[in-house]
This record gives structure tokens, sequence and C-alpha cells, in this order.
């Protein structure tokens, strides 16, 4: 890989540190990524919130195009996506900010912490969609 | 000869500032926006759970209630100052080049206010009834 360099507006360079592709993947660095691309992907599902609310605001003819979207099959998959990021990120931040108290940074506790994250993430989001199910099969 | 203007020198002064300019200001506030993000957020997803599959009415009542709105705006506000912080480490941690890195941070602070301004509206237009 070509050396790569910072470039300023005043034309100097200053070289940059070797990133991801130098080191052994670990989990926990896996869990760092991932933290980091659910935290870009709930950026942009911001839109949907912004969506939402203003549909609802709007009146029922523009709340029923997104209630359209959101039943159909690929509406239901970025929800379904959107609400394993969010729990992800909600996870993973307990997480950081557990370690920033200095605590859970000794090697078995970190990867626990880690593999918590992940496996908490997928039960909770089976989980909220289970009673998300349940109440709309209750109150429609 | 005349007296040093001043005692700092040149790498104290500027040591820990980092590629944001601005020291551990972002740093603290993310983790403030990520403490306040735990209820927050939590409190969002049940609010969504309890509007899934209700008509248009009810969601716009529900929705427009004191306790629902003044929740639903704190959401929006904490989670755009959240999101602000951390597409801009995003951006300082891979853009390196000034004259893309700073459109970037500048898009970034466009794209988080015009999402918060059109979300927080929604709410209060709902909560006003207009």
């Amino acid at each position: 890989m070509a050396e790569r360099e910072a470039h300023t507006i005043d034309g100097t360079s200053r070289p940059l540190s070797p990133h991801l592709q130098i080191y052994r993947p670990t989990l926990t660095m896996t869990m760092s990524i991932a933290h980091r691309l659910t935290g870009a992907a709930l950026y942009f599902g911001m839109l949907l919130v912004a969506w939402w609310l203003i549909a609802v605001a709007a009146g029922p003819n523009a709340y029923a195009g997104l209630a359209w979207f959101m039943g159909s099959l690929l509406g239901r998959l970025i929800l379904f996506g959107y609400t394993w990021a969010l729990i992800h990120h909600l996870l993973g931040g307990i997480r950081h900010l557990i370690w920033d108290t200095l605590h859970g940074l000794e090697p078995v506790e970190r990867e626990r912490l880690a593999a918590a994250t992940l496996i908490g993430s997928i039960g909770l989001t089976i989980a909220v969609w289970g009673i998300g199910y349940l109440v709309m099969g209750g109150s429609r | 000869m005349s007296a040093p203007r001043r005692i700092v020198t040149p790498m104290r002064s500027v040591r820990g500032l980092g590629a944001a300019r601005s020291g551990t200001r972002d740093f603290w506030r993310q983790r403030v926006t990520s403490v306040a993000g735990i209820p927050l957020t939590i409190a969002f997803m049940v609010i969504v759970i309890a509007l899934m599959g209700r008509g248009h009415a009810a969601v716009a009542q529900i929705l427009g209630s004191p306790l629902v709105a003044v929740v639903m705006l704190l959401f929006i506000a904490n989670t755009a100052y959240h999101m602000w912080i951390g597409m801009q480490e995003i951006i300082l941690d891979y853009v390196h080049d000034d004259r893309l890195k700073l459109p970037s941070l500048m898009a970034n602070t466009f794209f988080v206010f015009a999402v918060a301004f059109a979300s927080a509206f929604a709410v209060l237009k709902l909560s006003f009834g207009v």
C-alpha cells in the first residue's frame, strides 16, 4: 500500500500512522468497528425518524404512504436493521461508558463485554420485534 | 533585550488539542449525550412500538401529547448533538485532505440541523395542533 499522507490546505503534508490493516483482527476490534458503522448508519437512519414525524404531522395521506412502505418487505428489512443498529450502538455505548470508568479492561473481561454486546443486541432485537408484533396484534 | 512575551512554549499551547482544534470538549459532550441517550433511546423505542399498527389519528394524538412530545424533543436534540460529534470524529479520522475535509464538516452540520429541525418542527406542530 502506498504511503498515506495528510494534505493540509497550506500545501504541507504529514505522514499518517498505519491503520486497521496491520493488526490481527480480534473481537473487541470488530465490535469497535461495528460501533462506528452502526453509529454512521443511525446517523442516516435519523432521516427515517424525520420522515415518520413529518408524515404524521403532514396528515393521513402522507402517513398512509409511510405506513405502506414500512409495512413492505424492504421497509421491514430496513426497520429490522435499524432496530439492531440502534440496540447494538446503545449496548456498545454502555460498554464504552464502563470502560471510561477503567473497569472491564482486563483481557477476559473485555472479551466478555464485547461478546455480550453482540449477543445482547441480537437477542434484544428479536425480543423487541416479538413485543412489537404482540402489540400490533393486540391493538390494531 | 526585551522580556519574553509568553512563558508557554508553542508545543505546550497546542498539545492535546487534536485534529478538531478543540481539545477534550467534544469527548466530554459525547459522553454526556451518550448517558442521556440511554433512557431517551429506550423511551423512543417504547413510543415507536406503542404506535406500531395504529391509525393516523391515534398516532398524531399520542405524539402530540405533552409527555410524549417532550420525550421526543429531548431524544431529537440529544441525538442530533451526539451524531454531530460522532460524524465529525469519523470525518476527522478518514478525510485528510482539507479540500474535502472542510466541506464534509460543513455538510455534517447542515445535515444534522436540517434533520433535527424538521423532526422537532413536526413534533411541535402535532403538539400545538395547527
